[in-house]
């Protein structure tokens, strides 16, 4: 894969390592001082979830008495149990809220998102660019704005205060219509849809057997973006929501959050919360990241 | 240029939706609109929304007692952290809870946003004044003897947290006046400790110092506010504080922080003028002080005086738009004043009742260990009774308390001073009230 790159300087500190002529014109300063820029942004964004998982791991006597980076009495399975135990295992509840919610959410908005950019990109009718230029303004519009507006909307149909509340405003993706559209016209070919009516496929089998699987990587992307927005958004609950087997990880955090000052105990819970609740994010990128790696080397090659 | 002319229309499209779906309309209404309050025929349902842990087990029982009336308990975060501007929007929508916890100092801008249903009609509720501490029913009927807007549920009277070994050690006398306290102050200083801590945004702290000094940040005549955040007894307070704050007598540490916690859980800070529910706040910041910890009624003004301030504290109100304001009014009071109810608070929030009959809870009565032993609530009990039920809050006290609190920062760094704080903070709410078209006396 790395061969298919040569062009890409973001990716030359590796190609150095494997082309030994081509680090002749690299000077070691350079790579010196690109090296310390990442390990300062390495350690930026590192140092503060080292302090989470340490924190998470003391109890309560010993958090605010020893080293904030480093551990005491090792004590975070026993927190986790604590954390886990309180009011019922509501913590569970809510992350398996926000695992449906992101997941549910980003997979069908990911489908909208790829079969609407794929028609933008492959099928000529009137009003396309009027469609795709109105999508491409609500890229622009921020989700908080549009929170207010959906309330009262899904007032009107009594739907507030219900999973659809949070689940169907998070089905749509403008960014993903864009991307997909943009992705659909540059690798897939109209000669191989061409061939598959040919062969006498249908347009939604053409889409979901051919078209798909050249588009992987985008839709990958779109996935990630989809899923972590979900998982992250955190107004549209707040406003929404009252019942609390409904809320999301993040709304429920925040609820804890906000009454530590006369609950002391649910800053524990608070912290180790937080700390469970970055790791369903790191192992969808971990899973993801090989289609995702794959589709940035793609996109160089034309 | 054709696509930012049209992202650029959906853009206003959205940003005019959201104002004009957004701003509330600042209409006051005054006098008591108590409209019929009838029992409604059949079953029941209630919700509430309350930040409360613990609120769906008071439910619970209630539910048990009364079949036909069934409360269901929601829940989000605390008021300023979202669930006000919830019941605002839900209020716009016509579909707000039936019941909702409301603290003291929001109540007014419920009040000026005609958002809370008048009780007084209710059955019962207007004789229930004589089970609530006094000045708890002043904030809740704004004056108005034939209204009330809520139901009392907590409070937070004043008192003063101190190192009792400490003070001992060192022979420094209790401080029983504010003018001993900044003696002691000074002896304090001399050990490397600090006598307390000024906080910098916890406003309604020092609102409660200039509520025992006799003073009140606002007045409302029925149809105009006064604003008067720089009354002589607030000068004064703020006056006091930032001759400590200047001779380096007291520490600035911002509050709630580990900072705090930790001057506290080793010894550099000797006192905590706080409220009642604040007890549990030093047990778990400071753990390692465990026993060391005593509670005082809080230095007066003058010697001999009996004033207490108080800090928070919510009540329970019922929105308009309910359609059974007679059944949330009866949950209401047995929430707030059945020994059972107010038992259950106490021991899953640490609520500190606003009922009479709540301060007398055996649960209230016991010895703390982390304070020695001392039955602390006794001295809460006392504060309790010595609240001014003079003071009121203002419709737009979250603007008040950022306005304030950023003016506090600064004073604290050297700044400007906690008076200028509140001279421009004063200047920044008419504006504010104003804003909302609220009338204001200048």
């Amino acid at each position: 894969m790395s061969t298919l790159t040569p062009a890409k300087p973001a990716r030359g500190i590796r190609s150095t390592a494997e082309k030994a002529p081509r680090a002749q014109r690299e000077s070691p300063f350079a790579r010196v001082s690109a090296m310390i820029v990442m390990g300062v942004f390495t350690l930026y964004f590192l140092v503060p979830i080292w302090w989470l998982l340490v924190a998470a791991s003391k109890n309560r006597s010993q958090f605010n008495s020893t080293n904030p980076l480093w551990f005491a009495d090792f004590s975070l399975f026993e927190n986790i149990g604590n954390l886990i135990a309180y009011r019922d295992g509501v913590y569970l509840k809510w992350m398996l809220n926000s695992a449906l919610y992101a997941g549910g959410g980003a997979l069908v908005g990911t489908i909208i998102a790829g079969m609407c950019g794929y028609a933008l990109a492959k099928y000529n009718f009137p009003g396309r660019e009027l469609i795709f230029n109105v999508v491409l303004g609500g890229v622009l519009v921020p989700a908080t704005a549009l929170a207010l507006p959906l309330f009262l909307i899904f007032s009107q149909i009594s739907l507030t205060n219900t999973f659809w509340s949070v689940f169907l405003p998070s089905l749509v993706s403008p960014f993903g219509v864009y991307l997909a559209r943009i992705y659909a016209s540059a690798s897939v070919p109209d000669e191989l849809i061409e061939a598959a009516r040919l062969d006498g496929a249908g347009e939604l089998r053409t889409f979901f057997t051919v078209s798909v699987r050249m588009m992987v990587p985008a839709l990958v992307t779109v996935f990630l973006f989809q899923f972590v927005a979900i998982w992250n958004n955190f107004f549209l609950p707040l406003i929404m929501l009252r019942d609390e087997t409904l809320f999301p990880v993040t709304l429920g955090l925040y609820a804890w959050n906000s009454q530590v000052n006369q609950i002391p105990v649910l800053r524990d819970y608070v912290l180790i919360g937080a700390l469970l609740s970055i790791i369903p994010l790191i192992i969808i990128f971990l899973l993801l990241q090989r289609f995702w790696r794959n589709g940035l080397s793609a996109g160089s090659v034309k | 240029m054709q696509i930012k002319k049209r992202a650029a229309a959906v853009a206003l499209l959205t940003a005019a939706t959201v104002v004009l779906t957004g701003c509330a309309s600042g209409s006051t209404t005054s006098g008591g609109d108590a409209a019929a309050c009838e029992p409604s025929e059949g079953k029941v349902d209630l919700t509430f929304t309350t930040w409360i842990p613990g609120m769906e087990d008071v439910a619970a029982v209630w539910n048990e007692e009364n079949p036909d009336v069934q409360v269901k308990v929601q829940t989000g975060p605390n008021g300023n952290g979202g669930t006000y501007q919830n019941f605002f929007n839900q209020l716009k929508a016509g579909n707000a809870p039936d019941l909702g916890q409301i603290e003291y100092d929001a109540l007014p801008n419920f009040r000026v946003q005609d958002g809370l249903m008048d009780l007084a009609a209710c059955e019962g509720v207007l004789d229930a004044k004589a089970d609530f501490v006094d000045w708890t029913w002043g904030q809740v009927n704004f004056g108005e003897d034939d209204a009330v807007y809520a139901v009392p549920q907590d409070a937070g009277p004043m008192a003063m947290f101190y190192r009792a070994d400490l003070f001992a050690a060192n022979n420094i006398a209790i401080p029983t006046t504010w003018e001993e306290f900044a003696v002691a102050a000074e002896a304090v200083r001399a050990t490397g400790g600090y006598i307390t801590n000024f906080s910098q945004s916890d406003i309604n702290q020092f609102a409660g110092f200039v509520w025992q000094a006799g003073g009140s940040w606002f007045e409302n005549d029925g149809d105009n506010w006064t604003i008067d955040l720089t009354s002589p007894e607030s000068v004064k307070v703020a006056d006091y504080w930032q001759d400590l704050i200047d001779r380096d007598l007291v520490s600035t540490n911002p509050p709630w922080t580990d900072e705090w916690n930790n001057a506290y859980n080793t010894g550099s800070n000797w006192t905590w003028n706080s409220a009642a529910w604040g007890a549990n706040s030093i047990a778990s910041g400071a753990p390692d002080t465990s026993g060391n910890w005593s509670v005082a009624l809080s230095p007066q003004w003058a010697a001999g005086d009996d004033a207490a301030g108080n800090w928070g504290g919510s009540s329970t109100a019922v929105f308009k738009g309910s359609k059974h304001p007679y059944e949330a009014a009866q949950f209401a009071l047995w929430l707030n004043t059945s020994d059972e109810a107010l038992t259950m608070l106490n021991k899953s929030a640490n609520l500190y009742p606003a009922a009479k009959s709540g301060l007398e809870l055996p649960a209230l009565k016991e010895g703390v260990e982390f304070y020695g032993g001392q039955a602390i609530y006794d001295v809460f009990a006392e504060a309790s009774a010595q609240v001014s039920p003079d003071f009121i809050w203002g419709p737009t006290m979250t603007q008040v308390y950022n306005d304030t609190s950023d003016g506090f920062k600064g004073a604290v760094t050297g700044n400007g001073t906690l008076t200028d704080a509140l001279t421009s903070a004063q200047q920044s709410t008419i504006d504010a009230l104003e804003a909302q078209s609220i009338p204001v006396n200048k």
